[in-house]
């Protein structure tokens, strides 16, 4: 274990690390991107330009820069190109919309698509199972967006149910802070859902072909038992790692349409606007905090996968 | 004469596929008695899987079709209930599978799956439990049961896993052990060892097995009567000596024929039965053999009851029209009993 821990973590510093020069150099490549004109303003004389050039360092070798930015990164003083508003501030300030978001819809997307999932599988081919396929795939196929928008037109422009996006904290008013987030968190459920339900559909009914399911039931036990505790104890392995690694990125700041579209003002929608004005120093704050929560997930799903399934050894 | 403990008669089990019906076991009848090892013999398709499954009942389903009749002592396990025949499941008639490897749980320690049986059946407690799954592991010969307890199935090797399989159906002692195809998984030396084990129960405690199987090595290793079985009937009955020694069915003949044996100088090729078993849906009219059989004539295409045709053995049964003398000269092929000649 301790061995285990040392190497993922050195396993994880390196991963970061490539994962900032990467990012650096994206954005520094990228046309249009030049951070003078952000910093200066698109108007400004070409003297001012060249002022601004020299004094940010912008002139300075590649490795200069990428060292003095993430410099700023690692002691918190890294700040946008346009607004000059402190990126870790702005980070920190978008995570409780966020957590509430994915921590909520994830409770949500978990029940349904295992429900749905064992639903279907226990119903394979059967009326049950046909209604979940074809609701799962409308789920599939239907964009964020396109539902958040309808949802917000039908619910709260034509009849006020739900405010009109925003984020109230939990804490300021708990009553506030539930409904405005039912439906960003039915509108990012909806995907995983399917999604979930999918996989457990076909992982269940993979278990249920294995021979020691055939021994389970052949020991006299309640198809009820074979059921839990032989084919959905093995079937929701897999579910785990998929729900370590979507549950790290959401929470990262994947969930950039859900945020959008009811205005969150959470991690998600910080990361669409810098993306939106080729702002280096967020891009990259926010790149980094995502690559960090997928990289110790998905240690942690490695922790919980051991101990899941005894034939897992801890290597990193 | 006792009635025998299990009495199997005219069973049908068909499964409704999309090609059409298949007719897995098409009227098999068999008695087991007390104490006895019965070996079931045929090759992939021929229905023993499908037999064995059916007096477990786990070979019930939307699909499944399933006529005449099993009977355990005063059950029938063809009309019994689901959960009677649960509760029969483990308790009265238990089985052990093919591939020890992948018929456990991965996820649960080797005693924990006996223990949980055991607490299925019964309500006693974790600690009596516990104690008599160690004496379960114990008493197939595995090594350090208290400790054996807590592996997981991977930690075992593949005998031990094997042995493990029979302390988990045996722990609740049922009066019949189906073992399918046992030792089929396993490398020869440790086969043996399988055997020996099942022979030793069977004396022990007077269990009922019935044993599965493709091979008639093990069968002459263990068995008291075997039946073989083609394409869901069984074509011949017999004890171990009736089979070996004086087969009365070409295809026990072919069998028998496609052994090789280490006291006879080695063939250039080892003779195989020419053709393919039937198409189970649309099984050939009459005998299921009349194709691949080079004895065929036309009474062949009525179906020859399963019946005793030599008069001083009355339990010796067959489904072939031959009159026996002429068996008994046609199954001499190259100084020894086959079906056809091994191939130049």
């Amino acid at each position: 274990m301790a061995r285990f821990a040392v190497r993922r973590i050195a396993n994880m510093i390196f991963v970061l690390f490539a994962i900032s020069v990467l990012t650096f150099l994206i954005f520094y490549k990228i046309p249009g991107g030049d951070p003078v004109l952000r910093i200066s303003g698109r108007t400004a004389e070409p003297a001012v330009r060249e002022q601004v050039r020299e004094d940010f360092g912008f002139n300075d070798p590649v490795y200069v820069q990428y060292a003095r930015m993430m410099q700023k990164t690692l002691n918190g003083s890294l700040e946008s190109y346009s607004n000059r508003v402190n990126v870790r501030e702005e980070l920190i300030r978008g995570i409780p919309a966020t957590a509430s978001l994915v921590i909520g819809a994830a409770i949500i997307w978990l029940f349904f698509g295992i429900l749905f999932g064992v639903l279907s599988a226990v119903y394979a081919g059967r009326f049950p199972d046909r209604v979940i396929t074809i609701v799962a795939l409308i789920g599939i196929s239907l964009p964020i967006f396109w539902v958040g928008a309808l949802l917000l037109y039908y619910l709260t422009y034509k009849v006020s149910l739900f405010p009109a996006g925003g984020y109230v904290p939990l804490t300021e008013d708990p009553a506030s802070w539930l409904s405005h987030l039912i439906l960003p968190w039915f509108c990012l459920s909806i995907l995983f859902i399917g999604f979930y339900s999918r996989l457990l559909r076909s992982n269940m009914l993979d278990v249920m072909n294995e021979d020691y399911v055939r021994t389970a039931r052949a020991k006299g036990l309640s198809e009820r038992r074979v059921l839990l505790g032989h084919v959905m104890r093995n079937a929701l392995i897999p579910i785990v790692t998929l729900f370590g690694l979507d549950f790290g990125a959401a929470i990262g700041g994947g969930a950039i349409l859900t945020e959008s579209v009811f205005g969150l003002q959470g991690v998600g929608q910080y990361v669409a606007e810098s993306i939106g004005s080729l702002d280096l120093p967020p891009i990259l704050g926010t790149t980094l905090y995502a690559a960090f929560l997928i990289v110790l997930l998905s240690a942690i799903v490695d922790i919980v996968y051991a101990r899941l399934d005894p034939r897992v050894r801890l290597t990193a | 004469m006792s009635a025998p403990l299990l009495s199997v008669s005219d069973l049908h089990v068909s499964f409704a596929t999309e090609e059409g019906t298949v007719k897995a076991v098409d009227g098999v009848s068999f008695e087991l008695d007390a104490g006895e090892i019965l070996a079931i013999v045929g090759e992939s398709g021929s229905g023993k899987s499908v037999t064995a499954l059916t007096l477990m009942g786990l070979s019930r389903g939307p699909n499944a079709a399933i006529e005449g009749a099993v009977r355990l002592g005063d059950k029938d396990l063809v009309t019994a209930s689901d959960d009677e025949m649960r509760r029969i499941r483990g308790e009265r008639i238990a089985m052990v599978f093919q591939d020890p490897m992948t018929a456990m749980n991965p996820v649960y320690k080797v005693g924990d799956q006996i223990v949980e049986e055991i607490r299925a059946h019964e309500d006693t407690s974790k600690e009596d439990a516990r104690r008599r799954a160690v004496e379960a592991l114990r008493s197939v010969g595995i090594p350090n049961p208290e400790r054996r307890y807590d592996n997981y199935p991977h930690e075992f090797s593949g005998g031990m896993r094997q042995r493990a399989m029979i302390a988990l159906a045996l722990a609740l002692e049922p009066d019949v052990l189906i073992a399918d195809e046992p030792t089929t998984a396993l490398d020869v030396t440790i086969q043996a060892q399988i055997l020996r084990l099942l022979e030793q129960l069977n004396q022990e405690r007077g269990l009922a097995v019935i044993l599965i199987t493709h091979d008639l090595g093990v069968v002459a290793e263990v068995s008291d009567r075997s039946l073989v079985m083609y394409a869901g009937r069984v074509v011949e009955e017999g004890t171990l000596d009736d089979i070996f020694y004086d087969p009365q069915h070409p295809y026990t003949w072919g069998l028998l024929g496609s052994l090789t044996r280490l006291d006879r100088p080695r063939p250039r090729h080892l003779p195989s039965i020419p053709g393919a078993p039937p198409s189970l849906i649309a099984p050939p009219e009459g005998c299921h053999f009349r194709p691949r059989c080079p004895h065929e004539f036309a009474k062949c295409v009525k179906v020859p009851p399963l019946e005793s045709r030599l008069a001083e053995h009355p339990d010796h049964c067959d489904r072939c029209w031959l009159e026996p003398e002429v068996k008994r000269e046609r199954r001499v092929v190259e100084g020894r009993i086959g079906l056809v000649a091994g191939a130049e």
